[in-house]
């Protein structure tokens, strides 16, 4: 079953010469095919436009591949987008599959929704990448881009490469690591003061919104039933009270559209965005962890230095690693402080966005609200 | 009274005589009514009343609920004792938040009928105009016709006395026009077993008559041990309201009902100052009640198919009857749903809300963060119309809906007074068929002595069997009634309340446009 899906995404496609969005995706069973489009005039590519058809799993590789990368320790990796998920359609899309069943229109617009979110999410993903000066020349992102076959072989060679090491270190490092450090620069004890107040937060607000998205649809929902209800009961009528009953009805079809869809874009501009920047916090946290381990490997090394210094062994080997973490710590610091600063502005960049969007959506559809409720009190009210 | 037309001034409670009421009642001849053919009024007809129809004869159910809007932390109406008592109807509508509050209640009565209520009693400007204008044809009526009112209003519940014994009073007001009350204004203070009382009196009445008797609120032994117990707190000022507010829709609905209204226990109810202590309440309560009308239906089950009717009316008209209720049992469990999810969105849009204020505090940005807090004032503000909405919901449509499935129910009771008084006429033939075999018997047994009481028997049934033919032929006729008047204020009652409804939620989205409209430049403004 195909839901073409036009994406909703933050615009991060400021420079033309690397243009990547998902204009639809396949939903088959419970997996769903993205279609990545591309348009580049970048001469590091071997044509200026493509499309190829990727899984939840291909983005996954390739964010892994990304964090395992070294060269990017200073940067802030973009968050992998979270998996698909269906939940009761899934299991629809199953029954589907086999010829049997059909979906109520209830069950097909919770599905579209679905995947609206995670097609935005995944598109975001790929347009942090292509934005970035550093990211968007990965090698790992053009194969992304442009192989146009299947990336499972890939995929599975790269976790035997890797095993997930790095990833697994970086991910057990916790927050007492980063706030033990001993800070000697302002900007990054003020960057680690404001990222974990701030993460908790949007996690706190994260999980609220979604609870109140989820109370707003079960409203929406409300109304579809009692729509059903009034019906039911117009059609066992004969009288004039048939008509009103009918009509209500109708009113409460149209209002649960309305009220659907205010609760969805609710969700797309503002839960989404909240989730998003929890993730996004987390990964500048990241970058804090791997500086704040920098650091300590430097200090570490000074140590040894000195040691070997007192034995009088190795001391040349000693000199050499120190200042090997130096530099790496140097160059984490360097690129951290660009990374962070363009993070801010990134961030209130999409807020800004957002909640415009938001506002004006949520205008829109309170205004159908107002006339279409005005239309039916005056039929209502004429008969 | 400026009576310029043919309007015979109601017959006081002599309910025997029902077609002379009938022929003073406003005739709905031009309304485009479903009547199931007969013509159910017998006797001559007097000139209709005005030149247009009538098309709100008012009858028994058409009522505007009250719906006062009182703070929910509020047990009282905070009325002051020395406002004067025309002001009680203002007062009724105290407390108005953001949002309106819908009309009180106003039964306008010409004659023995009511029709849609007036806007000149509605003193308060923020109330929705369209529940209170009347139609053209209302206010023709009214021009022409005898002009008579009564306005109740149930306010102020105080509870009285402490712990377990203690119990909620609640003022009754009314206003009215009627000669037959002793005052043109007036109040007493009944509390919840009063109203049963008179459900009892009522009903013991009228149900044998074959009227249809609005059913009194149903008792709550949970609801009232926690107002009794003293617990302050939003749930029992909810419970509270909507009791009030049950107990006004329940007067309202008895004085609508004409041959009710001419009750001395109606006017004792409304005007003593002191009632009797009704006992025997119990079997009133909500559960009792239903109990009975159950069985009711259970009866007239088992005897409709014995019972040869000569049109089936009756026994469609009951399946429909009985049809409509199931349906709006599932409506009713739909709204109630969305009463609840209603709420929740409300108090899940609260705590957001919170959680967006915190987070602007931490905002570096400061744009950033004095928009992410007027997110959170906007999100606020959604919660209070959530709120009202929530409040909406309830009393616009699911109260109606619960009202309605039990006034279903007291319809299918008249149904079962009509069997028995059927019954009692097939057991007088059948004693008179007896009796007429015993005579026969002592005749050809020849046994002169006996005869005589033989025929005296004879007499006695055959005088009674005509009794009952003429009452069953009344209760026939009243129950037709009866059912036709009912369902025409049912379909008044809901388009009304359709439209209220769906007014309350276009106040709803107008006032979310303009919070979303006021967030906007906020948004904008972060750079």
């Amino acid at each position: 079953m195909q839901l073409l899906v036009h994406s909703v995404s933050v615009d991060l496609n400021n420079d033309a010469s690397l243009v990547i969005d998902i204009p639809d995706a396949l939903c088959e069973r419970d997996k769903v095919k993205f279609t990545v489009h591309t348009k580049t005039t970048l001469s590091s590519f071997q044509k200026p436009e493509y499309s190829v058809q990727r899984q939840h799993e291909d983005f996954i590789w390739l964010h892994d591949t990304i964090v395992e990368t070294e060269e990017y320790a200073g940067l802030i990796i973009p968050p992998a987008p979270p998996k698909p998920d269906f939940e009761g359609p899934r299991e629809k899309m199953h029954k589907l599959g086999e010829g049997e069943s059909s979906m109520t229109k209830e069950e097909y617009a919770k599905m579209k929704q679905e995947l609206e979110k995670t097609v935005q999410v995944h598109e975001v993903f790929l347009q942090r990448l292509s934005s970035h000066p550093m990211f968007r020349k990965d090698r790992n992102f053009q194969i992304f881009l442009e192989y146009d076959q299947d990336l499972t072989v890939r995929r599975k060679n790269a976790k035997e490469m890797f095993g997930g090491f790095f990833k697994n270190m970086v991910k057990s490092a916790d927050e007492v690591l980063i706030s033990g450090v001993k800070e000697v620069d302002e900007f990054f004890e003020q960057e680690k003061n404001f990222l974990l107040d701030y993460s908790s937060k949007i996690k706190d607000a994260t999980a609220k919104a979604e609870k109140m998205t989820r109370s707003h649809k079960n409203v929406a929902d409300d109304y579809n039933h009692i729509s059903g209800a009034l019906n039911n009961t117009a059609a066992d009528n004969n009288t004039a009270f048939k008509k009103h009953l009918e009509k209500c009805a109708e009113v409460f079809e149209k209002l649960r559209k309305v009220e659907d869809r205010m609760a969805s874009d609710q969700e797309l501009k503002l839960t989404e965005l909240l989730r998003y920047y929890t993730r996004d916090i987390q990964a500048a946290k990241d970058l804090l962890y791997r500086r704040a381990r920098a650091l300590a490997d430097y200090e570490n090394s000074n140590k040894a230095l000195d040691k070997a210094r007192l034995k009088g062994k190795d001391v040349a080997q000693a000199e050499e690693n120190q200042k090997q973490c130096l530099q790496k710590f140097d160059k984490l610091s360097e690129s951290g402080k660009k990374e962070l600063t363009s993070f801010k502005a990134r961030r209130v960049v999409a807020f800004r966005k957002n909640l415009i969007e938001m506002t004006e959506l949520e205008i829109k559809h309170a205004k159908n609200s107002v006339s279409l409720l005005q239309g039916s009190i005056e039929i209502l009210k004429s008969n | 009274m400026s009576g310029s037309c043919g309007r015979i001034p109601p017959p006081f409670p002599d309910n025997e005589d029902q077609e002379a009421e009938s022929d003073t009642r406003v005739l709905d001849s031009d309304e485009d009514d479903d009547d199931e053919g007969e013509d159910i009024f017998t006797g001559a007809r007097s000139n209709p009343i005005t030149p247009t129809s009538a098309p709100d004869e008012g009858d028994i159910f058409s009522e505007e609920g009250s719906y006062i809007r009182s703070d929910v932390h509020h047990a009282t109406n905070g009325l002051h004792p020395d406002e004067e008592e025309l002001d009680l109807f203002t007062e009724a509508t105290v407390e108005l938040t953001l949002t309106n509050t819908t009309s009180q209640g106003r039964r306008e009565i010409i004659g023995p009928t009511a029709s849609a209520c007036n806007t000149t009693q509605v003193p308060n400007s923020i109330l929705k105009p369209s529940i209170v204008t009347k139609t053209t044809e209302e206010l023709e009526e009214e021009e022409s016709g005898d002009q008579f009112e009564l306005n109740i209003a149930v306010t102020n519940p105080e509870k009285i006395g402490d712990g377990m014994n203690a119990y909620m009073s609640y003022k009754v007001s009314t206003q009215t026009t009627l000669p037959m009350f002793l005052n043109k204004t007036f109040s007493v203070r009944r509390r919840f077993s009063d109203f049963l009382g008179l459900y009892e009196k009522i009903s013991a009445k009228h149900s044998l008559l074959g009227c249809i008797i609005p059913p009194p609120p149903q008792k709550s032994v949970v609801g009232m041990t926690k107002v009794k117990v003293g617990k302050e707190d939003s749930s029992s000022a909810e419970f509270v309201e909507k009791r009030r507010a049950a107990l006004e829709r329940y007067l309202q609905r008895v004085v609508a009902h004409p041959s009710l209204l001419q009750d001395p226990d109606v006017r004792e109810f409304l005007e003593r100052d002191e009632l009797p202590r009704a006992v025997n309440t119990q079997t009133l309560s909500g559960p009792g009640l239903l109990k009975m009308i159950n069985r009711a239906s259970d009866a007239v089950n088992k005897m409709t198919i014995k019972m040869n009717e000569s049109d089936n009316w009756f026994e469609s008209k009951l399946q429909e009857v009985e049809n409509e209720e199931q349906l709006l049992r599932r409506l009713h469990a739909a709204v109630d749903s969305l009463v609840n999810h209603r709420k929740e969105l409300c108090s899940n849009t609260a705590v957001f809300s919170k959680s967006v204020a915190m987070l602007g505090s931490v905002e570096e940005n400061s744009a950033l963060s004095r928009a992410l807090s007027q997110l959170a004032e906007v999100e606020d503000k959604m919660e209070q119309l959530h709120q009202q909405q929530a409040f909406s919901d309830f009393f616009i449509l699911a109260e109606l809906l619960a009202d309605y499935i039990r006034l279903l129910g007291a319809v299918r009771c008249c149904f079962e007074q009509r069997m028995k008084v059927w019954q009692r006429l097939q057991e007088a033939q059948s004693t008179l068929q007896k009796k007429r075999e015993a005579e026969a018997k002592l005749l050809w047994a020849n046994k002169p002595e006996k005869l005589q009481q033989a025929k005296d028997d004879i007499n006695e049934w055959e005088s009674k069997v005509s009794q009952y033919e003429r009452d069953f032929e009344r209760v026939t006729c009243t129950v037709r009634k009866e059912v036709l008047r009912f369902e025409k204020e049912k379909a008044r009652d809901f388009k009304q309340h359709i439209v209220k409804y769906l007014e309350s939620l276009l106040h709803t989205q107008h006032r979310l446009v303009k919070c979303w409209e006021a967030f906007l430049p906020e948004a904008k403004a972060i750079a």
